[in-house]
């Protein structure tokens, strides 16, 4: 699997997508950082970049990188390999250029200039929201042949997750006001890894004081050991849900 | 001190519960007690005549949780360097650590209070002046808890230099006229770090309140001035950095809101100057009620809110005008240093939580900016006339907080 892991990731270093996607991302927090003097603004900046750009090209990236090796995929299954393996390599290999790119993008200009609680949150939730995305990704590629369909698929899950989901959420949250709606917007937060991620990092930054006044089971809920354990974890599911599924696909299809 | 001069004055120096008993009933106005170091279980010690109390490093006088330790029922008294302890909470007397009862000119200086269900308590006492006390409680529940300083229809106090911690409330007014509150600390008490009512002309300068339950509340009265003090960390559900019920013709200046969950909440105020203030850091800097009116809000600066400004209506009986916003997007081609275009302080979002509070969960999404670009172009929600019309490019210079702690 080693191996096999290593040629995906030579394959993708090989085509500068994941170089330029680095250097974007550096220059980004670079830029933000440079600028933003005041205590967490740099942060907060990244923030909204790191919600949006990091699934889009997350997404993206694995969709056209799968249909790219699929004729290496079908070569591979002609060897002695295990469906499975060809599957979890061409995940980790893809995951871990990914995630080394955030790393180095974004993880150590946060280290250097932040070195905060909500930096490092910053950075897991960067790193989890790759995997998360990737995953759903390769469940979007198994879905279907058809390249077209494929990436037309991962970029409405990107919509749906990173755009629509939240105007969504507030319409439900306007038509039932009546009602109390504090579990109820617990579990539209769980119910988008983004929302998560965003949460997470937010509850780090100081704005937390905020959330005293709005729904106290939400705040308590956040900022207790039990509420951030039970988030990651819940992140963790959004990652092995689409990947569990895309996994079982493959190894049954028809490539 | 005050009685060196007085030919007939005497002075006693006990060392023994016994002696300081004594020496109590037989000492007559002017005389001096001189209190060696130790610990003196005590009962309940009325002083009815005009004596000075003074400790040498802090002799200890415990209660041991029976009763209060000193009623002081005389004018002139003076009481320094004597360390309270352990006095029980009651129901139906108020016991304090020392406790002033209808007289004039009583000092309480450079005192520790321990463990005492009320610190300092001056009932229907003018004049009396409360300095550099050290009080701390250990907090049980409210209804259980006393306050550090507690003053009920007094005039002409002065209470400077204390710090109080683990009472309800640090400071308490209850129709307290002409009076200053100036140098004190209060933190980590589990209701208001500072507390009034029906308590007139009153000044209050230099003090700190950090950490508090609810931080600072004061109602119903009229002609308060508070300067140069600072609130901060006032977190919680329902806590203020300052909250202001019914105050009128008041000047709030040159203080400093940091880190709170509401910076100033008024709520029914009317004819009061807000000036100066530096707000930062806060979850909302400043929510105006519909029901205020005719106050003004100029020259204060607001950085890194979450919410510069929160309402309940529509009206604008308020003058705002000359703040410096930190999310003001204007222009100004003139160069005077003022904006060009009005800003409106209230965003949709905050309009929007106030509604539904668990929108929070959409907080600062790609969706909630988008809302709010486009309340910014046509305002449908949020209040309109609620507008600073002359919104400052820079803040504005004010002179720095010292640390106010002593």
């Amino acid at each position: 699997m080693n191996k096999v892991i290593k040629y995906v990731i030579y394959d993708i270093v090989r085509n500068r997508f994941v170089l330029s996607y680095t250097l974007l991302l550096l220059f980004t927090s670079l830029a933000f950082y440079g600028f933003g003097s005041e205590g967490n603004k740099g942060v907060l900046s990244l923030l909204n970049i790191i919600l949006m750009v990091v699934p889009l090209v997350s997404i993206v990236f694995t969709t056209i990188q799968f249909y790219n090796s699929y004729e290496f995929l079908e070569l591979l299954s002609a060897q002695p390999i295990s469906r499975g393996t060809i599957f979890l390599s061409q995940f980790w290999g893809i995951n871990l250029s990914l995630c080394l790119a955030f790393f180095i993008g974004v993880g150590i200009p946060t280290w250097i200039y932040d070195g905060t609680g909500a930096g490092a949150t910053l950075v897991l939730c960067g790193l989890l929201l790759s995997l998360v995305f990737v995953s759903l990704a390769l469940f979007a590629c198994t879905l279907t042949r058809d390249r077209a369909k494929g990436i037309g698929i991962a970029l409405g899950l990107w919509f749906y997750f990173c755009l629509l989901y939240d105007g969504l959420a507030l319409t439900v949250l306007m038509m039932f006001s009546d009602y109390p709606l504090d579990k109820v917007s617990l579990a539209l937060t769980a119910l988008n890894p983004v929302d998560l991620a965003r949460i997470l990092i937010l509850m780090k930054l100081d704005i937390s004081a905020l959330l005293g006044i709005t729904g106290a089971i939400f705040q308590k809920f956040f900022t207790s050991e039990k509420g951030m354990i039970i988030s990651i974890l819940l992140l963790l599911f959004w990652i092995m849900l689409p990947l569990l599924k895309a996994y079982r696909t493959f190894l049954k299809k028809d490539l | 001190m005050l009685v060196a001069g007085s030919v007939t004055a005497k002075k006693y120096t006990v060392s023994t519960p016994a002696a300081l008993q004594r020496a109590l009933q037989s000492a007559s106005d002017g005389d001096t007690l001189l209190i060696k170091s130790g610990k003196y279980p005590v009962g309940n010690l009325v002083i009815t005549r005009r004596l000075i109390l003074l400790g040498e490093n802090f002799p200890v006088l415990d209660g041991g949780f029976r009763n209060e330790i000193i009623t002081v029922k005389s004018s002139g008294v003076h009481i320094e360097g004597i360390q309270f302890e352990n006095v029980p909470q009651t129901s139906t007397i108020d016991y304090a650590g020392v406790k002033v009862v209808e007289s004039e000119n009583v000092t309480v200086k450079n005192n520790r209070f321990r463990n005492c269900y009320f610190g300092v308590y001056l009932s229907a006492t003018n004049k009396a002046k409360v300095t550099g006390n050290d009080i701390a409680g250990t907090p049980r529940e409210e209804q259980t808890t006393g306050n550090g300083i507690h003053a009920w229809k007094c005039d002409s106090v002065f209470i400077t230099g204390n710090r109080v911690t683990g009472h309800r409330d640090g400071i308490y007014f209850e129709f307290v006229t002409n009076s200053a509150v100036k140098y004190n600390y209060t933190s980590r008490n589990i209701r208001y770090g500072l507390h009034f009512m029906f308590s007139h002309n009153d000044l209050y300068e230099h003090n700190t309140f950090e950490n508090n339950g609810a931080g600072v509340a004061v109602m119903y009265t009229r002609k308060v001035t508070m300067k140069h003090n600072q609130f901060i960390s006032n977190w919680g559900a329902s806590a203020y950095g300052l909250l202001l019920k019914d105050i009128s013709e008041s000047r709030m200046e040159h203080n400093r809101f940091y880190s709170n969950t509401v910076g100033i909440y008024m709520d029914g105020c009317s004819r009061s100057v807000l000036e100066k203030n530096e707000f930062s850091e806060n979850g909302i800097a400043l929510r105006l009620q519909a029901n205020c009116d005719a106050n003004t809000i100029s020259n204060n600066n607001f950085t890194r809110n979450t919410f510069n400004m929160g309402t309940s209506g529509n009206t604008t009986y308020n003058t705002i005008s000359g703040n410096y916003w930190d999310n003001y997007e204007g222009y100004d081609l003139n160069r005077d240093g003022i904006g060009d275009v009005p800003f409106r302080p209230v965003s949709l979002f905050s309009v929007l939580i106030e509604r539904v509070p668990q929108a929070m969960m959409i907080f600062r999404s790609f969706t909630a900016s988008l809302l709010e670009r486009v309340e910014k172009i046509i305002p449908g929600i949020t209040p309109d006339r609620l507008m600073d019309e002359k919104p400052r490019m820079k803040p504005v210079n004010l002179a720095s907080f010292a640390a106010n702690k002593n």
